[in-house]
């Protein structure tokens, strides 16, 4: 920036072209100087005569040891040290079971739904094979599954979504299966939208606390950096348009280029769901910024308070706004329960977007089996129902028994009206309030407890004390389980 | 930075401004921040004065915003904000509080270079600089082809005057096998809830034991050392993530696969150079020239970080000896640098007995100082057992640092729960291997045969292949120039008059006019006879022609 600023003067006609060559020749004397002086002592002429350019040194110093991987692997191929991660992994080693393992450690880290796998299972033994095998004139042929076909999945499909998007989201909005991309999962989708909307070094504002997958998915290979938007429990952790504002002003000052605003709705980890107006906000504050906005809705479905969810294609539909800079993610891993199949969308109103994200799927695309089985499962409108119905009413029971534990124990949980998880204030059990504190309640609940939840340093909320415990996965016995080891933990810590 | 930003302006991206400051990324500049800095690296190494390094930088400067200057009036100007642009802080912002303000203003804003840039409209987002080489890219003939092809395919009894696809590697000649021991059922349990993004151990299992049948057995496959993927093309875009930065290169011996490009450079901005196999070489890679190729991107200033090899070779269809496999390893060691083996084809073998498929994999273990590390191997599941709907392919490396990132990367690109449900039942019998891999040669043993005596009837000559399922055709005979553009010319003829699609040399970046890629296993002996047919009606009207 430094150096471009006088040229810049130069541009707009004030400075002199005089001025704007002499302050890079000045630079450029500086770092010579500084290059010459730094420079390592001479090696003997004879004996090595190639390497007195710098590019030979670098290569030809390391030949001997061992071959490299590139440096931008090793930060992805160290052990994660978030906590997100770490308690996943601890999970694995020691999971807890009713019966086999009545010591080992309770998931409450992952955000995925049992409550409703009697009524998948019961729709996939009628009819997983026959979906998978059947083609249009009843007969079985292997080619129309076994062979390519076009990688952002077939109309059919993308049909199917359409509807079945429009349907959880009460029907309000209709989606267009040409805006569609069908995508490996969630993950992917998210990982290419960053790709199209912003180049290596850009930003995306992110309101915090936020998912921890998303610092995975957009850094590890776009390089795109996340900035976050810092709300608080003040405010029940919805997102302001003064705050964002702020957070883009202060990102420009530091020479970001920020391109687009990324959220999720129902919010993750807190369970929010953004009102008509703040979705009306964000895109205005979005559009007057040119900016992208990115709402990821992969619990669009799983929503069971008195709240109506709102998508932002609805918003970006009423006309007024300009529909291009909107982009929505969607998945059936949360609302279908059905994370194996690692199916997801990406709903965008940008032609480019569309096209490019097409392209792409070469790498992610959701194998043709697949598909087939999904077109049958998401055209079955009476299962369909059937299975929203209860998908609903289970999480709300589920969450009422869990909340209710934890206020009989004296903990609060934020309000909320969607998403598989709650998220539970439990300062009161902090030794110190901070970050430390926080981390060592997470460290006490693993160890202990025997308890994995996503502490909210994790989430990079910036109050100490929440945690993330996704309930979904819970038989309701399991319940008073979790409540009496939370008590022996606080009884213990208190003696 | 200072490189960085002359080299970004005199390319004339206007947003450079913004984002100078933090642009680390920018792959390709290579070769123009060279020319700039010439002038340090004589001071550097001594020879030349400070002050010639200083005047050679401040006169390109100054000779850059003179053309700037220059330039700038022939632009619509009108009063706007300078104060407001200077500082920078909000070059998009001015001026836009609301859309139709936006629209009305739309001409009268773009005064400063920073306004015009995309980002800044009032009206359009634009997407990603590389979404949109992205949406430019890939329209090659390959593309075309294939696109041609969906519109309008050939059906024997339904469709029998559309095109014929010969472009596309796939095999269909023995998925009746494989769907056979489909009737294995699905249970729910194991397919909707999350398992691990690289593969089921129990998948994994299967799949080095069918590696290693590939192989005669010769070769033992570490399950543990395989990462599974959705599909080759994710599989060779993580190895390249890994094992290069963006701006690095990979030597690429061509002929090569067309998709390799795509793969490589499209998100990951790895650089592919080419190494031109010639047909007086009969098209093998000769170690002299990936020497000479990579001595030449080393002086220009290009890091080399592997090279990439298909095994059987794409588009020629030949197997590599155990001494080739030796001396490109050597090669690699010699120059510290990986080694990507594609051997994605490594069942679909089609020569006689001696044919015999060699692994890399087998190589790397006979090395005795246990220099395995930059051995990769690329594996594609769908492909070998004509199942490539089922996108799941494999990474087989012996270096623990990628296989630890390539098993992270796999939540980006994995293979869905059912597939693998799916593969396992169809392939976990091990009888069904012996056969399916046995039967499997026959068929293209047979078609492979029929289809080159076909060609040979019209007079085209086919280089000798024995594995993959393509044959490299000859048809220098039928192009009226000598050219890429010849070429082009006779792959529309086929397209247009004798419907059916191939792959033209110059996407697998053959050098040398002329030569096409028939992939044969989408074909049943009936429609070998159709296919020689439309050929001959194109010999025709070439010859007619000339």
């Amino acid at each position: 920036m430094r150096l471009i600023v006088p040229l810049r003067g130069v541009i707009q006609g004030r400075g002199g072209l005089f001025v704007g060559s002499l302050i890079p020749c000045c630079l450029f004397y500086f770092l010579q100087l500084y290059l010459k002086r730094r420079r390592p002592p001479p090696t003997d002429p004879t004996e090595l005569p190639r390497t007195s350019s710098r590019t030979n040194l670098f290569s030809r110093g390391n030949s001997i040891g061992r071959v490299r991987v590139s440096s931008r692997a090793v930060p992805v191929a160290k052990p994660s040290d978030s906590p997100y991660y770490i308690g996943l992994e601890r999970v694995k080693t020691d999971p807890y079971d009713r019966i086999k393992n009545t010591d080992g450690i309770i998931q409450l880290g992952l955000a995925e739904s049992t409550l409703c796998f009697d009524l998948l299972q019961r729709w996939m033994s009628e009819n997983l094979m026959e979906s998978m095998m059947q083609s249009d004139d009843g007969e079985f042929d292997i080619s129309s599954i076994a062979m390519y076909k076009p990688f952002e999945g077939l109309l059919e499909l993308r049909v199917a979504f359409a509807d079945f998007m429009s349907r959880i989201m009460g029907g309000n909005v209709s989606f267009d299966p040409s805006n569609m991309v069908i995508t490996a999962g969630g993950t992917p989708a998210i990982e290419v939208l960053a790709f199209c909307l912003a180049d290596h070094g850009n930003a995306f504002l992110i309101p915090t606390p936020y998912y921890p997958g998303f610092d995975r998915d957009i850094k590890f290979r776009t390089g795109v950096e996340l900035i976050p938007v810092h709300c608080r429990s003040s405010d029940n952790f919805t997102v302001t348009v003064s705050a964002l504002e702020q957070a883009l002003n202060q990102a420009r000052k530091r020479g970001s280029k920020v391109s687009g605003i990324l959220f999720s709705n129902p919010s993750n980890p807190v369970g929010n769901i953004l009102s008509r107006e703040t979705l009306q906000d964000i895109l205005r504050f979005a559009q007057e910024k040119n900016i992208h906005v990115i709402s990821d809705e992969i619990f669009a479905g799983s929503v069971y308070g008195d709240k109506e969810f709102v998508s932002m294609a609805e918003i970006a539909g009423s006309g007024e706004f300009d529909k291009s800079r909107v982009h929505i993610i969607y998945g059936l891993s949360k609302d279908l329960s059905i994370p194996g199949f690692r199916a997801g969308v990406i709903y965008s109103f940008h032609e480019d977007v569309v096209n490019a994200a097409k392209k792409l799927m070469r790498f992610s695309s959701v194998p043709v089996p697949v598909q087939r089985i999904l077109i049958s499962l998401l055209s079955d409108v009476r299962f369909i129902e059937e299975y929203m119905t209860a998908h609903r009413q289970r999480i709300r029971d589920k969450h009422i028994r869990f909340v209710e534990g934890l206020k009989q124990l004296g903990i609060p949980c934020a309000e909320s009206g969607g998403g598989l998880y709650c998220w539970v204030d439990m300062s009161s059990l902090l030794t110190s309030y901070s970050e430390k504190g926080e981390l060592e309640l997470f460290e006490k609940l693993l160890t202990v407890a025997k308890i994995n939840a996503t502490p909210g340093t994790a989430c990079y909320c910036i109050e100490p004390g929440w945690f993330r415990c996704c309930f979904t996965a819970l038989a309701d016995e399991d319940i008073p389980v979790i409540m009496e080891r939370i008590r022996q933990l606080r009884e213990s810590s208190r003696s | 930075m200072t490189r960085t930003g002359i080299y970004r302006s005199r390319s004339g991206t206007p947003d450079s401004k913004t984002s100078a400051g933090n642009d680390g990324g920018g792959g390709g500049g290579g070769t123009t921040v060279m020319r700039v800095i010439v002038p340090l690296q004589g001071v550097v190494q001594g020879r030349g004065g400070l002050v010639l390094g200083s005047v050679i930088p401040c006169a390109f400067f100054y000779f850059l915003q003179f053309y700037l200057k220059r330039n700038r009036r022939d632009e619509p100007v009108s009063e706007s904000d300078p104060a407001n642009q200077d500082s920078g802080s909000y070059p998009e912002n001015s001026g836009s509080s609301s859309p139709t303000q936006s629209e009305l203003n739309g001409l009268s804003r773009s005064l400063s270079r920073v306004i015009i840039s995309p980002r800044s409209s009032g009206a359009h987002v634009s997407v990603s600089g590389r979404a949109n080489s992205i949406l430019k890219g890939g329209d090659t003939p390959y593309h075309v082809g294939l696109k041609r092809v969906a519109e309008d395919p050939y059906d024997e009894l339904g469709n029998p005057d559309g095109i014929i696809e010969l472009g596309l590697a796939q095999n269909k000649l023995s998925s009746d096998l494989v769907s056979d021991q489909n009737s294995i059922g699905l249970s729910l349990s194991g397919i909707a809830s999350y398992e691990p993004s690289d593969g089921l151990m129990e998948l994994k299992m299967v799949v080095a034991k069918l590696m290693s049948e590939a192989t005669k057995n010769s070769v033992c496959f570490d399950p543990s050392q395989l990462v599974l993927t959705s599909g080759a093309a994710s599989a060779i875009e993580i190895l390249s993530f890994c094992l290069a930065d963006s701006g690095n290169a990979f030597l690429v011996p061509t002929p090569c696969s067309p998709g390799f490009h795509v793969d490589v450079k499209w998100r990951n901005g790895v650089e592919i150079i080419h190494v031109p196999c010639r047909s007086s070489d009969n098209f093998n890679i000769s170690v002299t020239a990936l020497d000479r190729t990579f001595s030449q991107a080393k002086k220009r200033g290009v890091r080399i970080r592997g090279i990439i090899i298909s095994n059987p070779s794409n588009p020629m269809g030949r197997l590599l000896s155990r001494e080739n496999l030796y001396a490109l390893l050597d090669f690699a060691r010699e120059k510290n640098i990986h080694i990507i083996s594609n051997e994605i084809f490594a069942c679909s073998i089609h020569g006689d007995e001696e044919a015999e498929f060699v692994s890399i994999a087998e190589i790397a273990d006979t090395e005795e100082n246990l220099d395995k590390e930059r051995v990769h191997i690329v594996y594609d599941l769908s492909k070998d057992l004509s199942f490539p709907g089922l996108r799941a392919g494999a990474i087989y490396s012996f270096n623990e640092n990628v296989l630890a990132a390539s098993r992270k990367l796999t939540t980006l690109s994995p293979v869905s729960s059912p597939s693998q449900h799916l593969l396992m039942s169809a392939i976990s019998k091990p009888e069904f291997l012996q056969t399916y891999v046995k039967t499997n040669r026959q068929r293209l043993q047979r078609i492979y045969s029929e289809f080159v005596k076909g060609l040979k009837g019209l007079g085209i000559e086919c280089t000798r292949s024995n594995g993959g399922l393509f044959c490299w055709a000859d048809m220098r005979g039928l192009i009226s120039s000598y050219s890429e553009k010849g070429e082009i010319e006779l792959w529309n003829k086929f397209l247009d008059i004798g419907k059916f699609n191939v792959t033209p040399g110059s996407c697998c970046h053959c050098i040398e006019p002329g030569w096409f890629r028939f992939c044969f296993s989408n074909l049943s002996e009936k429609d070998v006879l159709v296919v020689m047919n439309r050929i001959r009606k194109v010999c025709v009207t070439c010859k007619s022609q000339n």
